[in-house]
């Protein structure tokens, strides 16, 4: 069998981004989350908070250490395997990845040292400014490379000159049609994920009855922003969806299983896309309601599939199933909130020892939203990695075989599984020790390589102590 | 449109800049790592990694930087060489990843120490022996067609590259070695002081062994540094200054002077490669001027940098002032 360069470059790079991402999507809501408990701490006076927030921030520094480590793969990405992809794009996209990096160094460089650090050094003012610097500055570097990313989903404010593309205005070419609702998705699915990240350690801390009051108190804060943002996360994500049928129908139509343009379209509940004949099998559909929710007319008509020949169509099972997950993953995220909110009500919050191991259980599930709806995104976007005017087969390394593509590819494989389930592993010692941690104040700080991950100072082996 | 400035060359010494930055910073420390598994035993492991912990990944940003300023300044380097190189920086990733995240766990590992240990020293080694093969690919040319590389998977990887890339193994221990000497004292310091001279003596053989075999490798080189006596015939005597100055300065057992004169050693040779290729940036045939982005986007990113790049060399400096000094024996964990 011939190996193929370009299916092997595109698993390649699911592989390496969907590792990639999901650290900056924890560290974004964490290093938020961070700020908030910082900021409690500086206007309460609570020793709480600082526990929390210290303990927190050692998690923040293994989150951190790992997003920066699969980063610097990231930024090779283009070169090596999408080179005819980089150097049309290099206009737009250079300036955004340069923009990215100079915001995590600087970030980096100036406030991370101060935060992890500089607790004892600096005046508490201090310490709580750089907390919410850090937290901004991961913003910043989310914006970049969603401008980027959104920029190839709807392109807008360049030309295409010679193949290349040139920005004509770089407003309209950031602020793309489709990054503003990105941007807000992202942002909203890392505070769910930070959230449900602290919210199901916290429970579990509760259940084996560990540091109670402090593990109560960010148990209760998380569940009230979840009630919040999971709501809110479904209308933006509507919002999304509309836009996207504006400008990528056929990205729609793949999400909805639809393959004949036609009115009084049906929801899907489950279906089994098959491509080749372009059909649906074992449909269980609600009548009617995606032209409804899509047209806001119960006969709106929704163009189908077959509007393009097959092989300009995304893969369909892919973005259908990553779809259904992503927001049935949403819809359990608003039930536990509603649930949590009335256990709260009648006062047995922290007794429905069911509700907290659901919650433990839950610390993964925006990990899998996050990913699957990445997955609708990009796959979704097939056959084009710059809607309507660049194709995948167009933008891969022209003298890339596919033997050096598997090479690549396994060897990545292999360092991730090495490395990550070290860093993995380490991070679950860091939430295993807990709260209590001992070894956190006895630590002479001056002679400690100031990194990030030096931060959490827990053994790495299982046996304790060790001084 | 019209275009005050060549920004251009602006960009090119940005990145010229950020190179040499990058090759003298995390040279050290990629020499400390190759050094690694000789050190006299593991207390001066300890003392060694500590010298080298508080400003590793500070140094490897250049790289990132280096990466991205690339593309956004040069596209067409970035996508010829890149690919050209694919192998090698896989390697050069890979190798960098478990040295970084050796930094991280070694400090709290104990029973599984020796496996930091190892990978350590062995990220370190292949990292800097695949920057040595970039150096020589680089000598060697590009094969290009309209502007995309149309070469084999293993053209990077030849007998030259196989010398650039142990010359750099050597070179970085020297800087590494020299460092030590700098920042430690007692035996770990004895131990480095008696291997900068057969270091030197090796970078300086491999170096001569480079210069005479780069005419044959590119005609152009040869033209360039033979058809008559120019000032660029300063930078080889310069090099060779600094070497006599290592040499002199590790015999009178000077602490500073060893690592000094190393830099300079490294920013003469490097200097000297540059007017070897200029202004070609993809040899043998892609100048600067053709690998250029539009005059916009070269232009929007340069307003960022001008304002960032300052910062990091104040940033850079202080983190170097506040780990001034020794690093103390055993110092740094318990
Ligand atoms: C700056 C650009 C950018 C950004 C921010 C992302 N991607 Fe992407 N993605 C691409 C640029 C891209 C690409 C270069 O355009 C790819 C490579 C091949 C392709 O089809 O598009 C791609 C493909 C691609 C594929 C394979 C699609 C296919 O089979 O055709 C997946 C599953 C993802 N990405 C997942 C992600 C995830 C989980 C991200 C979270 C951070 C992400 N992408 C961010
Ligand atoms: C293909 C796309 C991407 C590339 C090429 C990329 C590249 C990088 C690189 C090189 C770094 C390390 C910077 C350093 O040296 O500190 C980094 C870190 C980071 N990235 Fe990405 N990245 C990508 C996708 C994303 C996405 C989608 C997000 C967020 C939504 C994101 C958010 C961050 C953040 C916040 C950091 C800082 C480190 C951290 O928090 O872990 N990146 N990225
Ligand atoms: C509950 C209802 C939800 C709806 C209706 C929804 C809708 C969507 C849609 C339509 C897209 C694709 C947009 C495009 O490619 O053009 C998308 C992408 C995405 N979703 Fe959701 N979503 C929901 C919940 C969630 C949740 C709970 C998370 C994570 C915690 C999440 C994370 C993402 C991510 C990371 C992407 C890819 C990036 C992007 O395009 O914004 N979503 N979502």
């Amino acid at each position: 069998m011939e190996l193929d360069p370009l299916l092997l470059s595109r698993i390649q790079f699911a592989f390496v981004v969907s590792f990639h991402a999901i650290f900056p999507v924890f560290s974004i809501g964490l290093a938020a989350f961070i700020a908030v408990l910082e900021g409690l701490a500086y206007k309460t006076g609570n020793p709480v908070w600082l526990k929390l927030s210290g303990f927190w921030t050692k998690v923040f520094a293994v989150v951190f250490g790992m997003g920066v480590v699969s980063g610097i793969v990231m930024a090779f990405q283009f070169g090596t395997n999408w080179s005819n992809f980089a150097y049309a794009s290099a206009n737009f996209l250079g300036p955004m990845l340069s923009y990215e990096v100079i915001t995590a160094f600087f970030l980096e460089a100036a406030f991370l040292g101060v935060l992890l650090f500089g607790r004892d050094k600096v005046p508490p003012g201090a310490h709580l400014a750089s907390a919410i610097l850090v937290a901004t500055g991961t913003f910043i570097s989310a914006f970049w490379i969603l401008a980027a990313n959104s920029w190839m989903q709807t392109p807008a404010g360049m030309e295409l000159r010679d193949g290349i593309f040139h920005v004509v205005s770089w407003s309209d070419a950031i602020f793309n049609p489709s990054f503003p609702y990105r941007f807000l998705h992202m942002v909203l699915a890392s505070f769910l994920t930070g959230s449900f990240v602290v919210a199901g350690v916290s429970a579990w801390y509760l259940l084996r009855g560990r540091e109670v009051e402090a593990n109560k108190k960010a148990l209760s804060m998380c569940l009230w922003l979840i009630l919040f943002i999971a709501p809110t996360q479904a209308v933006v994500g509507d919002f999304h969806g509309l836009n996207t049928l504006e400008h990528q129908p056929m990205k729609v139509a793949a999400m909805e299983g639809h393959w004949e343009t036609s009115g009084e379209v049906p929801l899907l509940l489950f279906a089994l896309p098959d491509q080749k004949n372009q059909t649906n099998h074992f449909e269980l559909a609600i009548p009617n309601l995606a032209s409804f929710i899509l047209t806001h007319d119960w006969h709106g008509e929704l163009k189908g599939l077959n509007e393009v020949p097959p092989e300009h169509q995304p893969p369909v099972a892919i973005v259908f199933w990553s779809f259904r997950v992503m927001v049935g993953i949403g819809l359990l995220m608003i039930l536990f909130a509603l649930t949590g909110l009335a256990l709260r009500h009648k006062g047995r919050l922290w007794r429905a020892r069911w509700y907290l191991q659901g919650l433990r259980a839950m610390s993964i599930a925006p990990f899998l939203a996050v990913l699957t709806g990445w997955f609708v995104t990009e796959v979704g976007r097939a056959p084009w990695l710059v809607y309507g005017l660049m194709s995948q087969a167009e933008s891969v390394t022209p003298s890339l075989t596919g033997g050096m593509a598997l090479f690549t590819l396994i060897g990545y494989i292999v360092v991730y599984a090495l490395v990550f389930t070290a860093g993995v592993y380490y991070l679950m010692r860091v939430l295993y020790v807990g709260l209590e941690d001992p070894d956190i104040d006895d630590i002479d700080d001056h002679d400690r390589p100031a990194r990030p991950l030096s931060a959490a100072h827990v053994p790495f082996e299982i046996e304790q102590g060790g001084h | 449109m019209n275009e005050p400035f060549d920004l251009a060359l602006i960009w090119a010494a940005i990145i010229g800049f950020g190179i040499i930055m990058y090759v003298l910073m995390d040279g050290f420390d990629l020499g400390v790592g190759i050094l690694f598994p000789f050190a006299p035993d593991e207390q001066s492991r300890d003392t060694m990694m500590n010298s080298v912990a508080p400003v590793w990944d500070g140094n490897e940003t250049w790289l990132v930087l280096g990466g991205a300023g690339l593309l956004a300044a040069f596209p067409l380097v970035y996508s010829t060489i890149l690919p050209a190189l694919y192998i090698g920086v896989f390697l050069l990733v890979a190798g960098l990843i478990f040295r970084g995240v050796a930094f991280e766990f070694r400090f709290k590992a104990r029973s599984s120490r020796y496996l930091w240990n190892w990978s350590f020293a062995g990220g370190s080694t292949v990292a800097a022996f695949a920057q040595g093969t970039v150096v020589g690919a680089y000598i060697q040319g590009f094969e290009t067609a309209n502007g995309v590389f149309v070469g084999g998977a293993l053209d990077w990887l030849t007998p030259f590259t196989v010398l650039t890339g142990i010359g750099m193994l050597s070179g970085y221990a020297l800087l590494g070695a020299t460092w030590l000497i700098l920042k430690t004292e007692g035996h770990l310091q004895d131990w480095a002081f008696r291997l900068a001279t057969p270091l030197l003596i090796s970078v300086l053989v491999i170096f001569a062994i480079i210069s005479v075999w780069t005419p044959f490798v590119d005609g152009q080189v040869l033209q360039r540094w033979f058809s008559g006596v120019s000032v660029i015939w300063v930078l080889p005597l310069l090099t060779l200054m600094f070497a006599v100055q290592i040499w002199r300065s590790v015999r009178q057992r000077s602490e500073a002077m060893p690592f000094v004169s190393t830099m300079g050693l490294f920013i003469t040779t490097y200097l000297g490669l540059l007017v070897s290729r200029w202004p070609y940036v993809v040899p043998p045939n892609i100048t600067l001027w053709d690998a250029t982005s539009a005059y916009s986007s070269q232009l929007f990113l340069l307003l960022g940098l001008l304002f960032v790049i300052p910062i990091i060399l104040v940033y850079t400096a202080w983190t170097y002032w506040v780990f001034r000094g020794k690093v103390r024996a055993n110092a740094g964990y318990h």
